[in-house]
């Protein structure tokens, strides 16, 4: 009677419902539960925030499923956490603790310098990070039901989310503007399907539900990204690496909800304590955003 | 006819623009509402209580000052369509589906107690085919869905059940559903709920 064959359609769904929403990262229960409390859509689970994996260097790989337990058994939202891009064994783990999103993230080191996961093999959905319309359409294409930009992470700066955002969106209208007989060159240059690229040419948009990450640190910040089109937004390190994490939380939830305000946007941005002291994405010895292509 | 109706769609977090979408196909007039002055502003026909996350959404009406208000309207009597976590959000109590603990819900109009997750994690999400009162065949479509566990007023009406589970309820001017009609092509029960309720 039920049927769960329509398993990528009902991935991208739940995808639709987290939109105008913020995807938070923690690194335990304790800040599970204060994301949840804060208004988070949903929670990352991560042993180290990017900016502590920036910090502390070496190999960064997929979490502890202990701790990945803790987290789903401390919140209601769903559960989401990372595996190495091409690691098709930690996914593989990650399907097996019924995780409710796995996010092949460059923030990770990546497994395989070549091969991104065949996401159409899982029943769980994907997100995956994308800076621009021809990498969201290839993970796209290889199974993945949302789609976030890659961005900076761990830096608290925005610029690289607001280009990738951006060249996206820019993308996308270009695609819409083409004549039909242009889209197959289209395709070929982009190295994207054809009929992802047709698709774009007709809804005007990414298949999938589109959010923003990678330097997310302020109200403001989030706000900016949801004007340029974001449907949502991640906040890694912004959070628990600031002074006062459920203020600024909570803060950022609202910002995204009433992106347009900038009234209410001046108070929410009023005496959060310390932001992230963050890094420049142009000051940093490598590119996480330059993992995957 | 089904258009001149002026819907106010709750647009804080999660699947709104569906609704908007589909209730304008239909010839409604939609409004976000996003702050208090959106709810204020005008006379609704009736109000719809989109899917999401039910603690961001209860978060953000508090936080934003909305709460109260729109539990007076929906009490005073404004139609309501409530899918998944707009249906938790109206719902008398809430049962967590891990520890089996009670809690009191959040707007308290609709008195039923809802079990949220009731179906486990996302890989327990699926579609099927049932009837909704009247309307035969319906395609549903449950993400992370809650059912009703127990109904508690004779005025509470069941129109629909998938596996013996209630899933969906009509209680006075209130319409409370676990699925989603807004993510299918099925208008039906977006024109019940212009026609029957507003």
């Amino acid at each position: 009677m039920t049927n769960t064959n329509n398993r990528y359609d009902l991935n991208r769904q739940l995808a639709q419902m987290l939109k105008g929403g913020v995807i938070m990262d923690v690194t335990n229960a304790e800040q599970a539960k204060i994301a949840e409390a804060a208004g988070a859509c949903a929670v990352m689970a991560l042993e180290r925030i990017p900016a502590d994996i920036r910090a502390v260097g070496g190999v960064a790989r997929m979490s502890d499923p202990r701790l990945i337990k803790e987290i789903q058994n401390a919140v209601s939202i769903p559960v989401m956490a990372k595996c190495r891009i091409g690691h098709i064994a930690e996914a593989d783990i990650l399907e097996a603790l019924e995780i409710d999103y796995i996010d092949e993230s460059e923030v990770l080191s990546p497994a395989d310098d070549i091969y991104h996961i065949d996401k159409t093999q899982y029943k769980v959905p994907f997100v995956c990070g994308a800076k621009n319309l021809g990498e969201a359409l290839r993970r796209i294409a290889e199974g993945a039901s949302m789609i976030r930009t890659k961005g900076e992470p761990g830096t608290g700066d925005v610029v690289q989310a607001v280009s990738h955002m951006r060249l996206i969106n820019s993308q996308i209208m270009q695609i819409v503007a083409a004549r039909p007989d242009e889209l197959y060159n289209i395709a070929k240059e982009l190295a994207a399907p054809y009929d992802l690229v047709e698709y774009v040419h007709e809804n005007g948009k990414l298949p999938v539900v589109n959010f923003a990450a990678g330097g997310v640190a302020t109200p403001a910040d989030a706000a900016l990204m949801m004007k340029l089109g974001a449907e949502g937004v991640f906040v890694g390190s912004g959070i628990f690496s600031s002074g006062n994490p459920a203020k600024r939380a909570s803060a950022i939830v609202q910002a995204v909800t009433n992106y347009e305000d900038a009234d209410l946007l001046a108070k929410l941005s009023e005496n959060l304590g310390e932001a992230m002291v963050g890094i420049n994405a142009d000051e940093i010895q490598f590119l996480m955003s330059k993992r995957g292509a | 006819m089904l258009n001149n109706k002026t819907i106010g769609v709750l647009a804080l977090q999660g699947a709104f623009i569906e609704h908007i979408h589909m209730l304008e196909s239909l010839g409604a007039t939609c409004y976000e509402i996003r702050q208090l002055s959106d709810l204020t502003i005008r006379k609704y026909d009736g109000i719809v209580l989109p899917g999401g996350e039910s603690t961001t959404q209860t978060n953000l009406l508090k936080k934003l000052d909305i709460f109260d208000y729109l539990q007076k309207l929906i009490s005073d009597g404004l139609p309501v369509l409530a899918t998944c976590a707009g249906a938790i959000l109206l719902a008398d109590n809430i049962c967590d589906n891990t520890t089996e603990a009670l809690h009191p819900g959040h707007l308290q109009t609709l008195p039923v107690t809802i079990r949220r997750n009731a179906y486990g994690r996302q890989l327990g999400s699926f579609t099927t085919t049932s009837d909704f009162g009247p309307i035969k065949n319906v395609s549903m479509t449950f993400i992370r869905a809650p059912y009703f566990n127990s109904i508690e007023s004779p005025d509470v009406k069941v129109l629909s059940t998938v596996d013996d589970h209630v899933v969906a309820v009509r209680y006075q001017n209130q319409v409370a559903l676990s699925f989603h009609p807004e993510v299918t092509e099925d208008t039906r029960i977006h024109e019940y709920f212009l026609q029957e309720v507003c």
